[in-house]
């Protein structure tokens, strides 16, 4: 008799192979096509061996630096932001003694977006002749001139970190009300007895509990943060003259315009390091303010 | 001088009222204890005199100074919680500190009186560990210590030996009151445990669905309870309480015919056919010759004893009398076996009698 296959493998058989084949196989496809001079235009470029020379071709590039420093600068204004908006809301949701649920509920709103709906949304919201910011500040003789809110570099790059921070700042929101809600009563109410102002109880006592809610959400965002490519890519597709280029238009560019497949990956090999990097900051941190209110294990 | 007055204070929540309309006048270093079945407004009136609660109506004066409209950071008091409420993220020596350090005193000053408590308190080797790594016992007894490092002019505690086991329950029992020895501060201390409330008080107050009942010392809550809820609450185990019928001739006819003569205490407060509840506690109640009896009234029953519960020095018996349970108390015990009929001596001059309608007890003065 033949020997069978035991009954557990049989069992995961049907995923193993599913994700083998969705992200296994694309997965070390493009990291050994980042050692080709692989071109979509001419298959065959598969097949030729150039070790790290896109890596190099990369790290002497300051095109590339450039968007991987902008990268860099949004994610840290977006986190930022996000986080202090966040919190904010979070307070406030949290005061409110009607209506909660509803709240809650419309907080979510932007999470059910996709981002490219968002990203038209704002293209049309900041577009120069007929966008609402435009008409409004017109209208209420705020500006004579329209302004080019997606034409103007440091205005590009402010509408899309407006777009980005409107569509997660509900993270922070939710996870920090969640930390809110959990938060044990009586631990403010001894800081009241202890003399402390509501400015002090928050200070010493409910943002210290808050921490490792916020880590969560930055370490989440920072997971995800490559979704900014559909926003960036709709309201400004990494112009004008590459002023809000960030990692991934510039990646999306160099293999689909320019078809250089094998470069671009190797770009998004680095850029993956650069999510790494973000990730791994935010989940140490947690673990230091989990270990901060005694949360081990 | 820190004496703390409630005057009518009323706690309302929406339509339901928690308590209604207390008045209470507690001296400077007094030790009071506020005790009640769950639910009777206890914490609600701590938290009232905290500043943890809004006063619905009333007035709540500590040291002479009305404070319904100060936060609890200027009413100079201190308060355990039942979860101790320690501060997670600090470690013991932070959350000692913790209530200095927001007054902005010099660090040599909370230095020395975190020292002190810690001394006091015994939690010299703990002083680096947060509070995920204390036992119950020990986060209690950082509580205390956060408690008194700030010299306050009173102690609230609600509940702060529920959450320990038996053992060490006593065991802080006894440190809490000579904490109060050694500090002398005015005490509010709520518990519902009436052991906890006799062994610490100066003063009892016992409550009841918002109201007070009875204030006293506990001995007096004890020898004379105003009504039966209070004579079955105070004391272990609860006073007995037999219906009867107050008959021409001065008895208490129980409810099978047997009769009893009233106590003197309240032979002027009762008139014929009025219908009683006669009280009396274990203590009181034991077979011939096993007993401590003194002279005077005293009434002989004969009883079958269903049950014994042998406690060393003493055993407990439990026996019907007029369809009730009673309990009674052997001195000297010998083995007693179920259903054995004893003869029992019931000394009268510590029973109580009580009105069955009102509850309220009827003594003649
Ligand atoms: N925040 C609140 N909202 C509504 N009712 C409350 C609230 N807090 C307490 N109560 C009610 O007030 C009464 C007294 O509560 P409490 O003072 O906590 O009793 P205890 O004597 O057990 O400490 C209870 O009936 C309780 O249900
Ligand atoms: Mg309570």
């Amino acid at each position: 008799m033949r020997r069978r296959l035991p009954e557990w493998f049989l069992l995961l058989l049907p995923a193993i192979i599913i994700i083998a084949a969705v992200v296994l196989i694309p997965l070390i496809f493009s990291l050994y096509s980042s050692f080709t001079p692989y071109k979509l235009t001419r298959p065959s470029t598969l097949w030729k061996w150039i070790g790290f020379r896109n890596y190099e071709r990369i790290l002497e590039d300051w095109k590339f630096w450039a968007a991987f420093g902008r990268t860099v600068l949004v994610l840290t204004i977006a986190l930022n932001l996000e986080m202090l908006l966040g919190l904010g809301i979070a307070l406030l949701v949290n005061k409110v003694t009607w209506g909660q649920r509803t709240l809650r509920t419309i907080l979510m709103f932007p999470m059910m977006f996709s981002p490219i709906l968002v990203g038209f949304q704002f293209k049309f919201i900041f577009n120069d002749n007929v966008g609402l910011v435009n008409n409004v500040l017109q209208s209420t003789g705020l500006s004579d001139a329209a302004l080019p809110w997606l034409v103007d570099g440091k205005l590009a790059l402010f509408s899309i970190l407006f777009a980005e921070i409107w569509m997660s700042t509900s993270v922070f929101a939710i996870l920090i009300l969640a930390g809110l809600f959990a938060m044990p009563r009586d631990p403010l109410e001894a800081a009241k007895v202890d003399g402390c102002t509501p400015w002090q109880s928050f200070r010493h006592i409910t943002l210290p509990f808050l921490m490792p809610f916020i880590f969560i959400a930055m370490t989440i965002r920072s997971l995800d943060v490559a979704r900014a490519y559909d926003i960036v890519q709709i309201m400004t597709g990494g112009g004008p003259a590459r002023r809000t280029e960030l990692i991934w238009t510039l990646m999306a560019r160099t293999g689909y315009v320019d078809a250089k497949m094998g470069l671009a990956n190797a770009m998004g090999y680095v850029s993956i390091l650069l999510s790494i990097a973000f990730t791994v900051y935010f989940f140490k941190k947690l673990s230091a303010a989990r270990a901060q209110l005694g949360m081990t294990g | 001088m820190t004496e703390v007055t409630l005057n009518n204070v009323v706690k309302r929540y929406g339509a339901q009222q928690a308590v209604h309309g207390i008045s209470l006048d507690i001296a400077d270093g007094e030790f009071v204890v506020l005790v009640g079945p769950s639910g009777c407004g206890k914490s609600t009136t701590l938290r009232m005199i905290a500043g943890l609660e809004d006063i619905t109506d009333g007035e709540v004066a500590i040291g002479g100074r009305v404070v319904n409209d100060l936060p609890p950071r200027e009413r100079n008091i201190s308060m355990v919680f039942q979860n101790y409420a320690l501060y997670p993220h600090m470690d013991v020596r932070e959350n000692l500190g913790f209530s200095l350090k927001i007054a902005k005193r010099p660090q040599a000053e909370i230095d020395q009186a975190v020292r002190e408590a810690a001394v006091i308190l015994g939690l010299e080797d703990l002083m680096d560990r947060k509070p995920a790594a204390l036992s119950g016992g020990q986060r209690q007894r950082v509580a205390m210590g956060r408690a008194i490092v700030r010299h306050p002019d009173v102690f609230l505690f609600d509940e702060p030996l529920s959450n320990l086991d038996a053992k060490l329950r006593t065991q802080m029992r006894v440190e809490i009151k000579k904490l109060h020895q050694k500090v002398g501060n005015t005490i509010i201390y709520v518990t519902h445990d009436q052991v906890e409330a006799m062994t610490l008080a100066d003063r009892i107050v016992l409550m009841r669905d918002g109201h007070i009942v009875q204030v006293g010392t506990p001995l007096e809550l004890f020898n004379a309870p105003v009504n039966t809820f209070v004579a079955t609450f105070i004391g272990s185990p609860p006073m007995n309480l037999v219906d009867g019928e107050v008959t021409n001739a001065g008895m208490i006819r129980l409810t099978d015919g047997q009769e009893i003569p009233v106590p003197s205490a309240a032979r002027a407060g009762v008139s014929v056919g009025q219908k009683v509840q006669l009280g009396f506690r274990a203590d009181n109640l034991s077979p011939v010759g096993h007993g401590v009896f003194e002279d005077g009234e005293a009434a002989e029953l004969d009883l079958a004893v269903s049950l014994s519960e042998p406690l060393g020095t003493e055993t407990l018996l439990f026996a019907e009398l007029a369809g009730i349970e009673v309990q009674g108390k052997m001195l000297n015990p010998r083995p007693v076996s179920p259903g054995e009929r004893m003869t029992f001596r019931l000394t009268l001059g510590k029973a109580h009698v009580f009105d069955a309608d009102s509850t309220n007890a009827i003594r003649s003065n």
